[in-house]
C-alpha cells in the first residue's frame, strides 16, 4: 500500500523535469565550480562574500549597480556580515546618493540601497545570479539543473574567467571573445586581471579566484536569505517526515480492525 | 446526503435542538464529514485533499503577499524583491506561493487522470466532472495572471503571447484583446486588472470546490472498481463503506504529509528549479527574450497550440472551407481550448458501460498511451518550434484528440470487459483478506 503512495510521489516528481527548460545559446562553456553554497546544506563563505564585495566595489561598481540591495544587509547574518560601524563607513566612503530633502547628494548611509548605475549600458547586478542559468537540459529535461543547480553563479564566474584575449570591431563597438557568453562575443571588456585587487589577508587574487569570489557575492545579492531558507527547509522536512511516520502508524492502527489477515 | 443509508445527526441537548431547528448547520457538517465512503479507495484518491490544501495555502500566503506587493509597472518587480529581502519570512511566503502553484497543478493533473482511468466522470458523476473542469480552467486563468504580477520578462512576454491568442479570433479578436489588456499592449492597466482578478478568482474556485464536493456527495464517491455501493439498507451499505471521518481523513492526511515532505524540500532547497531565470529580469517591452516559454503546467496545451501550423492539411482545409477566416493562428487557439473541452466531454464520448479501467483490457493500454502522450506534449511545449519537434507535436496532439473522439467511443463497442467484482466488499476482502467475525484481534 505504501508502495503505491510512493508511486504517486514518483509520478508527481516525474512531472517536474520538463518544467524548467531554458533554451541554451549553443556551445557555451560553463565550468561547474564547487561553490560552498551548493546543495541542501551548502552555506555562504563569509570571507568569500567579503572578498567579492571588495572586488565589486573596486571593479564592477564602476559600471554596474546593485539597486535592489540595501547597504544595511551587508551586516546581516548569512551574508558578508560586516560589523555595523564598518557598514556605515563602507557606505559613506564608497557611495553618495541624491537626497530629495536636502536637494543634493550626500554620502550614503546603511538605510540606502547600493546606487543604481548603468554606465555604458551595464545591467544591474542585484539579481544577475538568478537571472542566468549556467546549466540546461539535456534535451530540455531539466536533469542537469536538478543535479548541478541552476548555475547562475557558475555562469558569472565562467564569464569573468572566460575571455580568450581575442577582440573584434563591429559597427563601432568592440566585442571580446568569451567562451561562456551566448554567441561567443561580449561587449564588456575583460574586467579582471591578475592581482588587480589586494586582499587584506593576502588571499589568492588571480582572475580565476576573483571570478569565483565575485560570483559568490552576486549569488548572495540575488538570494540573501538562502541560509535561512535552507534552515527552514531542513526543519520543515524533518518535522513533516516525523508527522508522516506518526500518521502512518495512526492510519495503520485505525484501519487494522477492518482488514483481515493476509 | 449521498443516497447511501447512514446515521444522521440527532440534536440531543436543548441548545443543540434550539440551533438545529433554526439553522441545521451542525447536521450539515456532520453529514458532510461522516459521509459513507467506499472502503476500497486506493492512494490515488488522496489528491482531493492535497488540492484543498493547495487552495488554502495559496489563499493564505497570497493574502499576506498582497499586503507588501505593489501592482504598478514601475514598482511591482522591486516590491517582490522587497518581500524577498525586507519582509519577515517574506522569502518563504513568496517561494511557498510560487511553488504552491506547481504543487496545485501536479495534484490537479493526477486527480484528473485518476478520474479518467477509473471512469469517475461517468454517470451519475458528470456534473462533478464538469464542475471540476471549470475549476481547472479557473486555476489556469488564476495561475497565468499570477505569473504576470512579479513583472519579470517572462511575465510580460507570456502575457503578451497569451492575450495575443484572443487577438486571433476573427473579426472581434483585436477588440477583445484590447479590452482584456486595457490598452493596445500589456501595460499598467493590464497589470492592475490581472492583480484584481488574481485575487478574485481563487474565491470563485473555492465556491466551485464546494459545488464539486456537493455534487459527489450527492452521488457518492467513485472507487477503484467502479462498482456502486449497495444502498438497499444501512447494514448492507456499511459492508461496502466506512465513514469519511476518521478513516479517510487520517489516510488522506498521511498522503498529504508525504507529499508535503517533497514539496517542502523543493521550497527549501531548490525553489527556483521550476521557474524561469528570465523572470528575474525586470519586464522590458523593448527586449524580447530568446525563447518565450510558459510555466510547465501549461506546456502540454501550449504544444497543442503551436502544433497546428499553416503547413498542416487540416489547417489548410479549415482555412479553405471558411474562406480564410480560420487561419493557422485561430486554428491553434481552437485546438488548445478544444483539447480541454475534449476532456470535459469525456462522459458523453465514453460509450463503455464499465466504469473502472481495471476491468477494461484494451482501454488500459490506450489510457497508458494518453499519459505518455501528456508528458510528451509537456516536453514538446518546452522545445523550440522547429523540426523534428513540430512533427512530434502534431502526432502527439492528434493522439490527444484521437483518444477522446475516436478511441473512447469505439472501445465501448469493440472491447470485451473483464468480470467485475459483485460488491466493493468483495474487492476489499480480496485485497486485505476476509475478516472473520470471530477474529477479535485482527492484524495487517
Amino acid at each position: 500500500m505504501f508502495k503505491k503512495l510512493a508511486t504517486g510521489a514518483a509520478f508527481a516528481l516525474a512531472m517536474i523535469p520538463a518544467a524548467s527548460y531554458a533554451a541554451g545559446g549553443g556551445e557555451q562553456h560553463i565550468t561547474d565550480y564547487a561553490f560552498s553554497f551548493e546543495g541542501p546544506f551548502g552555506t555562504y563563505d563569509r570571507n568569500q562574500l567579503q572578498r567579492g564585495l571588495q572586488i565589486y566595489t573596486e571593479v564592477c561598481a564602476a559600471c554596474h549597480g546593485l539597486k535592489l540591495v540595501p547597504l544595511r544587509t551587508l551586516a546581516d547574518e548569512g551574508g558578508p556580515q560586516l560589523p555595523e560601524d564598518q557598514v556605515r563607513a563602507y557606505a559613506a566612503d564608497n557611495f553618495s546618493v541624491y537626497d530629495p530633502e536636502l536637494d543634493e547628494d550626500r554620502p550614503a548611509k546603511p538605510v540606502d540601497h547600493f546606487p543604481e548605475n548603468n554606465n555604458a549600458g551595464a545591467p544591474d547586478l542585484s539579481m544577475m545570479a538568478k537571472a542566468r542559468a549556467g546549466f540546461h537540459g539535456p534535451y530540455g529535461l531539466g536533469i542537469n539543473q536538478l543535479f548541478k543547480g541552476m548555475g547562475g553563479a557558475e555562469y558569472i564566474a565562467s564569464l569573468l574567467a572566460g575571455y580568450t584575449g581575442e577582440s573584434k570591431e563591429e559597427a563601432g563597438t568592440t566585442f571580446y571573445e568569451n567562451t561562456a557568453f551566448p554567441g561567443g562575443w561580449i561587449s564588456m571588456a575583460p574586467p579582471l586581471s591578475d592581482e588587480q585587487v589586494e586582499f587584506a589577508d593576502g588571499h589568492a587574487n588571480d582572475v580565476d579566484a576573483m571570478s569565483q569570489d565575485v560570483a559568490a557575492f552576486l549569488m548572495w545579492t540575488a538570494e540573501p536569505k538562502m541560509m535561512a531558507r535552507k534552515q527552514a527547509g531542513f526543519v520543515g522536512v524533518l518535522f513533516l517526515t516525523l508527522l508522516s511516520v506518526m500518521l502512518y502508524l495512526t492510519n495503520k492502527r485505525l484501519w487494522a480492525p477492518h482488514k483481515g489477515k493476509h | 446526503m449521498s443516497g447511501i443509508p447512514h446515521d444522521h445527526y440527532e440534536p440531543k441537548t436543548g441548545a443543540e435542538k434550539w440551533l438545529h431547528s433554526r439553522l441545521p448547520i451542525v447536521g450539515l457538517i456532520y453529514d458532510t464529514i461522516m459521509i459513507p465512503t467506499p472502503k476500497n479507495l486506493n492512494w490515488w484518491w488522496i489528491w482531493g485533499i492535497v488540492l484543498a490544501f493547495c487552495l488554502a495555502l495559496q489563499i493564505v500566503t497570497g493574502i499576506v503577499l498582497v499586503m507588501h506587493y505593489t501592482p504598478h509597472v514601475d514598482l511591482a518587480f522591486a516590491s517582490v524583491e522587497h518581500i524577498m529581502r525586507d519582509v519577515n519570512g517574506g522569502h518563504m511566503l513568496r517561494y511557498l506561493h510560487m511553488n504552491g502553484a506547481s504543487l496545485f497543478f501536479v495534484a490537479v493533473y493526477i486527480h484528473i487522470f485518476r478520474g479518467l482511468y477509473y471512469g469517475s466522470y461517468k454517470a451519475p458523476r458528470e456534473v462533478t466532472w464538469i464542475v471540476g473542469m471549470l475549476i481547472y480552467l479557473m486555476m489556469m486563468g488564476t495561475a497565468f495572471m499570477g505569473y504576470v504580477l512579479p513583472w519579470g520578462q517572462m511575465s510580460f512576454w507570456g502575457a503578451t503571447v497569451i492575450t495575443g491568442l484572443f487577438g486571433a479570433i476573427p473579426f472581434i479578436g483585436e477588440a477583445i484583446q484590447t479590452w482584456l489588456l486595457g490598452g493596445p499592449a500589456v501595460d499598467n492597466a493590464t497589470l492592475n486588472r490581472f492583480f484584481s482578478l488574481h485575487y478574485l478568482l481563487p474565491f470563485v474556485i473555492a465556491a466551485l470546490v464546494i459545488v464539486h464536493i456537493w455534487a459527489f456527495h450527492t452521488t457518492g464517491n467513485n472507487n477503484p472498481t467502479g462498482v456502486d455501493v449497495r444502498k438497499g439498507s444501512k447494514a448492507e451499505a456499511e459492508k461496502d463503506t466506512l465513514p469519511f471521518w476518521p478513516y479517510f481523513v487520517i489516510k488522506d492526511f498521511l498522503g498529504l504529509a508525504v507529499v508535503l515532505v517533497i514539496f517542502w524540500a523543493i521550497v527549501g532547497f531548490m525553489p527556483n528549479y521550476l521557474g524561469h531565470p528570465d523572470n528575474y529580469i525586470e519586464a522590458n517591452p523593448l527586449v524580447t527574450p530568446a525563447h518565450i516559454v510558459p510555466e510547465w503546467y501549461f506546456l502540454p496545451f501550449y504544444a497543442i497550440l503551436r502544433a497546428f501550423t499553416s503547413e498542416v492539411w487540416v489547417v489548410q482545409f479549415a482555412s479553405f472551407v471558411t474562406g480564410g477566416i480560420v487561419d493557422a493562428k485561430f486554428f491553434g487557439v481552437i485546438a488548445m481550448f478544444g483539447a480541454i473541452l475534449a476532456m470535459a466531454l469525456a462522459p458523453w464520448l465514453d460509450t463503455s458501460n464499465v466504469r473502472s479501467g481495471r476491468y477494461r483490457p484494451m482501454f488500459k493500454w490506450w489510457f497508458a498511451l494518453l499519459v505518455v502522450d501528456f508528458f510528451a506534449l509537456m516536453w514538446l511545449g518546452a522545445m523550440p518550434a522547429e523540426e523534428p519537434y513540430a512533427s512530434f507535436s502534431l502526432i502527439a496532439s492528434a493522439y490527444w484528440f484521437g483518444y477522446f473522439f475516436v478511441i473512447l467511443p469505439l472501445l465501448g463497442v469493440i472491447e470485451k470487459p473483464l468480470a467485475q467484482p459483485a460488491t466493493i466488499e468483495e474487492d476489499f476482502d480480496a485485497h486485505y483478506g476476509k475478516k472473520s467475525s470471530a477474529d477479535a484481534t485482527p492484524a495487517e
